[in-house]
C-alpha cells in the first residue's frame, strides 16, 4: 500500500466494483450463499446453548423454550438454518477428498472413499445423537 | 508477525470447527428446531435430556462443538465482510470482532456447559 515517493506519482487506476457483485453469476452467487452458512452456523451455536440453559433451569424453563421454538418465525428461521446447515455439510464432505490426501502403503486412497468415510460417519452421528435425545 | 504465526491457528480452527457443525448440527436442528416445535415426535422430557446433558463426554463434546464452530464463523465471516462487503480496510475491526466475538461466545458456552449444568 505504501508507494515510495517519486516526483511523477502513478494514478493508480482501481474500478469501483458494486457491493453486489456477486448476483450477477450463478456461480458468484452459490459462492457468496455457501459463505453466509457462517452466520447459520453461529445461530446454531446460540440455539443450541438456549437449550442448554433451559435444561439446566428446570422443567418450567424448558416448556418455555418448547413454547419459543414452536413460534412460527423461530420455526421459519430454525428451517431456514437447517437449510443452510445442509447446504454447508454436503458442500464440506464433498470438498474433503480434495483437501485431504490419504496414502495408504504409497497408493492415495480414492476420492470416493474419502468423501464415504465422511458421510458414514455422519450418519452415525447423527443416529448416536438421535437415540440419546429420543431415548 | 504475530498475525502471521496466528494464522494457521485459526485456519485449523476453521477447518474442524467446519467439520463438527457439518456432523453434528442437522441432527440437532432436524429434531429441536423442526421434528419437535411441528409435533411430529413429542419432546423428550427435560429430567431425560439433563441426564444426557450432564455426562461428562456429552459436555466435553458439546463444548468442543461450540467453541469450534463459533471460529469456524469468525473465520469465515471475516472473509465474507472483506470480500462480500468490500471492507478490507477494516480489517482490524473485523478481526477484534469476528473473532472477540467467538471468544466471548466460547467462555458463555463454557460457563453455561461446565459450571451452569
Amino acid at each position: 500500500m505504501s508507494a515510495r515517493y517519486t516526483e511523477f506519482h502513478p494514478r493508480w487506476y482501481r474500478p469501483r466494483m458494486s457491493v453486489f457483485w456477486w448476483v450477477r453469476r450463478r456461480s458468484y452467487l452459490i459462492f457468496v450463499l455457501r459463505e453466509l452458512t457462517s452466520v447459520f452456523v453461529a445461530w446454531s451455536v446460540v440455539f443450541l446453548l438456549l437449550l442448554v440453559h433451559a435444561v439446566s433451569q428446570g422443567s418450567k424453563q424448558y416448556q418455555q423454550f418448547l413454547n419459543l421454538s414452536s413460534n412460527p418465525w423461530m420455526l421459519a428461521l430454525n428451517v431456514i438454518t437447517l437449510a443452510f446447515v445442509m447446504f454447508h455439510a454436503i458442500t464440506w464432505f464433498n470438498l474433503a477428498p480434495q483437501a485431504m490426501v490419504v496414502r495408504l502403503r504409497g497408493k492415495r486412497v480414492p476420492r470416493s472413499w474419502v468423501a464415504g468415510v465422511h458421510y458414514a460417519g455422519w450418519a452415525l452421528l447423527s443416529a448416536l445423537a438421535a437415540w440419546l435425545i429420543l431415548g | 508477525m504475530a498475525r502471521r504465526r496466528a494464522e494457521p491457528l485459526v485456519w485449523l480452527l476453521f477447518t474442524s470447527g467446519g467439520l463438527a457443525a457439518a456432523l453434528l448440527f442437522p441432527v440437532l436442528l432436524v429434531l429441536f428446531g423442526l421434528v419437535f416445535p411441528a409435533g411430529w415426535v413429542s419432546a423428550p422430557a427435560q429430567a431425560h435430556l439433563l441426564s444426557v446433558a450432564r455426562n461428562p463426554l456429552t459436555r466435553i463434546v458439546l463444548l468442543g462443538l461450540c467453541v469450534l464452530a463459533l471460529f469456524h464463523w469468525a473465520h469465515r465471516f471475516r472473509y465474507t465482510l472483506y470480500e462480500g462487503l468490500q471492507l478490507k480496510h477494516l480489517s482490524k475491526l473485523i478481526i477484534v470482532g469476528c473473532y472477540g466475538g467467538a471468544l466471548v461466545g466460547s467462555a458463555l458456552a463454557g460457563y453455561l456447559l461446565l459450571t451452569g449444568l
